[in-house]
């Protein structure tokens, strides 16, 4: 027997609505659609990392049998695309930029026969020595990637030069005066490598174009509209000839929020005239998509003899890779975070973001805040350690509370950063694992974090309806790519109208029909689209009521809806139902019920007045999460090994529309951020990748990760939230890194400041003759 | 290779007659012939266990098994689990403890996990853990999928 699990409303676990498909096989991904008579295509990837490519010659592959186009970038004419700074082209144009990068395309009868003569293009290409690391590419007299740069569209103010394409200062109060009042300053820097999203699903699109010249593509993404608007501006189309569905996705982490192969997908098809399919090879993926930024970050923070923070600057460094992407937004992102979440009153923080030949970067679970939190965390351990104060009590000290100031002039309006705090450190028994030590190899230390994030952004809406038997239709734009949305807005629905979650029929994303969602990112799925779907459930309401004052002959205020999708006479035991109401309104009075919401993220701007902004690409964001994170780690004293044994991960959600989702979210972001934390990287050898598999690239086992990860949700209800709901998409990977590499400090003395926090780096810091150099 | 030949495979009970030669391997002719699509191309080199079936009840990666060596095999799919419209324990489990997110990976980690329990209906914690240590997750943290495992083994014997 399974347990009776609840079917509707806020704060239930409900099992998800897809799940049952997805463990019965009959789900369908991108990969496992066929459509008749369909062909498969293959990518041919740049073999430099920076040439200009002088002539093809696809000869020998349009001669293989089975082969029914070859496409290369001389096929198009020239047009820009990108969503912040338009670098791309549907396929390289003149020039490449890093290995990998898709060059020419096959479509053929089989995927075999495609890739087989992918291979045989030959891409004659005159190399340009390769800028592969951040100050390769700010050297005076470096090779510039992007020529043009200064030319191309922008859709933001962004302040470029050479290969600098992103330049921007954040500033309050006079960091000066700041440093002539600390008693301590700690300055130092730190380095994050780039990490692969790494989603199960490697990205795949499937293209067909009907005789109207429309291009239908089901592809695994993150937003119908974003692969819409790629697709349109690669191939020069209208929007209204090209449709984007969306099958299941396997997973995604932002790295399906831009084009992946939908555009080339497209332009197959649209050359055969039949439906091709584009699956990348795990190794394609990992070399064609798109990673997490590398970083530099200097930073220095000041605080008096009693721990009150007065001072920070920071000065960040963003490898953007070969192509803008979202990088500007990523870089900026990361800016507003590095004032941490603490009130600190004289901050200056300047970022450069910068083009390279390696992997282009993007969005990536926390958005470039991962990086700034591992700098920033660091030091404050760094910090605590040299005021020889108690890290927990230091960050108490100074983190923001209910009404305090973001950096940017945001007013923080509910703060649970403290209980957070608090829950973390009563739950982990801080005080006593920091101080007793097991004298074993095995080095035992707690460390902890604590961290802000935002979700809400742009724009989005929701169409809910009453079909004829009076379930409720629920339309968004909303691409649950594993996190539960699908199930968290249904539930948000369910409860607006009084109904199971089984009597919300949840319509997949489809851009012929669901109205616009920037996409999913940004934490913003249940706050942004359940707030316009708790709104378009509202709209749905009064109408009902409307019908059902003519229906009982009373008046609304008399009215309301009772659990099972019924109207009731308050007091009385007469009603309607909503297959009554229904009916009546498609044929009787009044007609089909449709609710709607849309909306601008409408918060609280930046204030200019406070806070010197240049080259910032934002003017608003959303509301702020808040969470705390501590970790037990074993380090292992003969090889270094960094072992998390335990964590208690504290998040403030808001209101947790279904706990098992946001557990789920909670422990699968603290898997991913432990292994950015201590073994996930992308290495290259010259411009080459070297690891693009999972054998080289490990992503974290079930081995890898414990067992022991406690969620601690925290409620503390958001006002404009629906149902008083935040995101909680990324914040479970922000504050992992840092935690670990506090804790490893507490077991072993010294401070790595470059992530992962491998084992050779370990050893090297405790090996006894390397003692001086241990960060105290 | 290999000229391709006709044969006979035994999947989930029924008998599908396939064509294949030396090189194809079980993951494409389930997954390209048989339209059997539960069994997931991950990597393609047996690394992360989106593919893995049951050969003579063993989860084993398909897209590394040559298809003409399944011949007189019993082999499971994640079809193949539920019965008459009736999920299996290991199944209804994940669905009740939340343990399904992106799903890509979860054919391959319920059949290791009913492998195991087939084999040890008391399976504790470890040896979950290493019973679903070659199926990679990118988005659980595998806490709930070793949960929903180990609700199996506590509350119900495993049929």
């Amino acid at each position: 027997m399974t347990e009776v699990l609840s079917t509707r409303g806020i704060g239930a676990r409900i099992p998800r609505l897809e799940a049952r498909g997805k463990l019965t096989g009959r789900t369908d991904y991108t990969d496992d659609i066929v459509l008749p008579n369909m062909l498969h295509g293959a990518i041919l990837g740049s073999t430099y990392a920076h040439a200009r490519i002088l002539s093809y010659d696809t000869t020998a592959a349009l001669e293989m049998p089975g082969v029914k186009a070859v496409i290369t970038g001389d096929d198009y004419p020239d047009l820009p695309m990108g969503c912040m700074i338009k670098d791309e082209r549907l396929l390289a144009k003149d020039k490449v930029r890093y290995v990998g990068q898709p060059v020419a395309a096959v479509a053929a009868t089989d995927l075999e026969t495609a890739r087989k003569a992918a291979r045989l293009i030959e891409v004659s290409y005159e190399p340009i020595p390769e800028v592969m690391t951040i100050d390769e590419a700010m050297a005076p007299g470096a090779p510039v990637i992007h020529e043009g740069l200064a030319d191309y569209i922008k859709v933001f103010d962004a302040e470029c030069n050479g290969n600098v394409l992103s330049h921007q200062v954040l500033s309050e109060g006079d960091v000066n005066s700041g440093w002539e009042k600390c008693d301590v300053i700690v300055d130092e820097v730190y380095d994050t490598q780039p990490q692969a999203h790494a989603y199960l699903e490697p990205c795949a699109a499937i293209a067909e174009v009907d005789d109207a010249g429309k291009v239908s593509i089901w592809s695994g993404h993150q937003s119908i509209n974003r692969v819409q608007a790629n697709v349109a501006e690669a191939l020069g189309l209208s929007m209204s000839k090209v449709r984007a569905l969306t099958p299941r996705v396997g997973g995604a982490f932002g790295g399906k929020m831009e084009a992946t192969v939908q555009p080339i997908a497209a332009a197959l098809a649209i050359k055969t005239g039949r439906a091709v399919k584009v699956a990348l090879s795990r190794d394609d993926d990992f070399q064609m998509m798109r990673s997490r930024h590398g970083t530099r970050i200097q930073m220095s923070t000041g605080a008096t003899r009693d721990g009150a923070i007065l001072a920070r600057s920071a000065k960040l460094f963003y490898d953007a890779g070969a192509y803008a992407d979202d990088s500007a937004a990523v870089l900026g992102f990361g800016m507003l975070m590095a004032r941490g979440p603490y009130n600190i009153p004289n901050v200056h923080v300047e970022g450069y973001c910068v083009y390279t030949n390696r992997l282009r970067a993007s969005g990536f679970r926390g958005f470039g805040n991962p990086q700034v939190t591992f700098a920033g965390e660091s030091q404050l351990d760094e910090l605590a350690h040299k005021l020889e104060m108690d890290p927990i009590e230091l960050r108490l000290k100074n983190v923001m509370k209910d009404g305090d100031k973001q950096f940017g002039g945001h007013t923080v309006e509910v703060c649970g950063l403290s209980e957070c705090i608090e829950n973390a450190r009563d739950h982990s028994d801080w005080a006593i694992k920091r101080t007793e030590k097991t004298g074993s190899e095995r080095r035992t230390g707690i460390g902890v974090s604590a961290f802000s994030h935002v979700c809400g952004l742009l724009s989005t809406g929701a169409i809910v309806r009453l079909a004829e038997d009076g379930s409720v239709v629920l339309s968004t734009g909303a691409v649950d790519y594993g996190q539960g949305s699908d199930t968290a807005l249904a539930q948000i629905c369910g409860e607006a109208l009084q109904v199971d979650v089984g009597q919300v029929n949840f319509v997949a994303p489809d851009s012929d029909s669901s109205p616009y969602n920037w996409g999913t990112a940004a934490s913003r799925t249940t706050y942004m689209v359940g707030r316009a779907v708790r709104d378009a459930a509202t709209d749905v309401r009064q109408k009902i009521l409307a019908a059902a004052e003519i229906m009982l002959e009373t008046s609304a205020a008399d009215l309301e809806l009772v659990p099972g999708g019924k109207v009731q006479i308050v007091g009385s035991d007469v009603s309607v139902s909503f297959f009554d109401v229904s009916m009546f309104s498609l044929y009787g009075a009044g007609g089909p019920i449709i609710g709607q919401s849309t909306f601008m993220y409408d918060g609280e701007p930046f204030d200019p007045k406070r806070t010197v902004m240049s080259g910032f690409p934002f003017s608003n964001l959303g509301v702020y999460l808040f969470g705390a994170h501590v970790v037990e780690v074993e380090v292992d004293e003969t090889t270094g090994k960094a072992d998390v044994t335990r964590a208690w991960l504290a998040h403030d959600v808001g209101k947790s529309i279904n706990p098992s989702a946001v557990e789920g979210q909670i422990q699968g972001g603290f898997a991913q951020g432990l292994g950015y934390a201590l073994h996930e990287e992308l290495v290259w050898d010259g411009g080459h990748l070297i690891n693009p598999t999972f054998m080289d690239y490990k992503i974290p086992g079930v081995h890898e990760v414990p067992h022991e990860l406690f969620p601690i949700i925290i409620e503390n209800p958001e006002p404009s939230g629906p149902f008083g709901a935040r995101g909680i998409g990324e914040p479970g990977l922000v504050g992992v890194a840092p935690a670990v590499a506090n804790a490893v400090f507490n077991a072993t003395d010294t401070r790595v400041r470059s992530l992962p926090l491998t084992s050779e780096k370990i050893l090297t810091k405790i090996m006894p003759d390397q003692g001086k150099d241990n960060g105290k | 290779m290999t000229e391709a030949e006709q044969f006979d495979l035994n999947i989930n009970g029924e008998v599908y007659p396939v064509r294949a030669d030396g090189a194809a391997t079980l993951l494409n002719i389930l997954r390209e012939q048989l339209g059997l699509t539960g069994a997931k191309c991950g990597c393609n080199q047996g690394l992360c266990g989106a593919c893995n079936v049951l050969i003579d009840g063993q989860a084993v990666r398909s897209c590394l098994v040559i298809a003409g060596t399944c011949i007189d095999r019993e082999i499971e799919t994640i079809e193949g689990l539920e019965k008459d419209g009736e999920l299996s324990s290991v199944q209804q489990a994940f669905l009740d403890t939340g343990a399904v997110q992106c799903g890509f990976c979860i054919p391959g980690m319920v059949l290791s996990a009913t492998a195991l329990l087939r084999e040890n209906p008391k399976a504790g914690v470890e040896e979950i853990r290493d019973a679903i240590s070659g199926n990679l997750c990118r988005c659980s943290g595998y806490v709930k999928v070793v949960d929903a495992v180990c609700r199996v083994t506590k509350n119900q014997a495993y049929d």
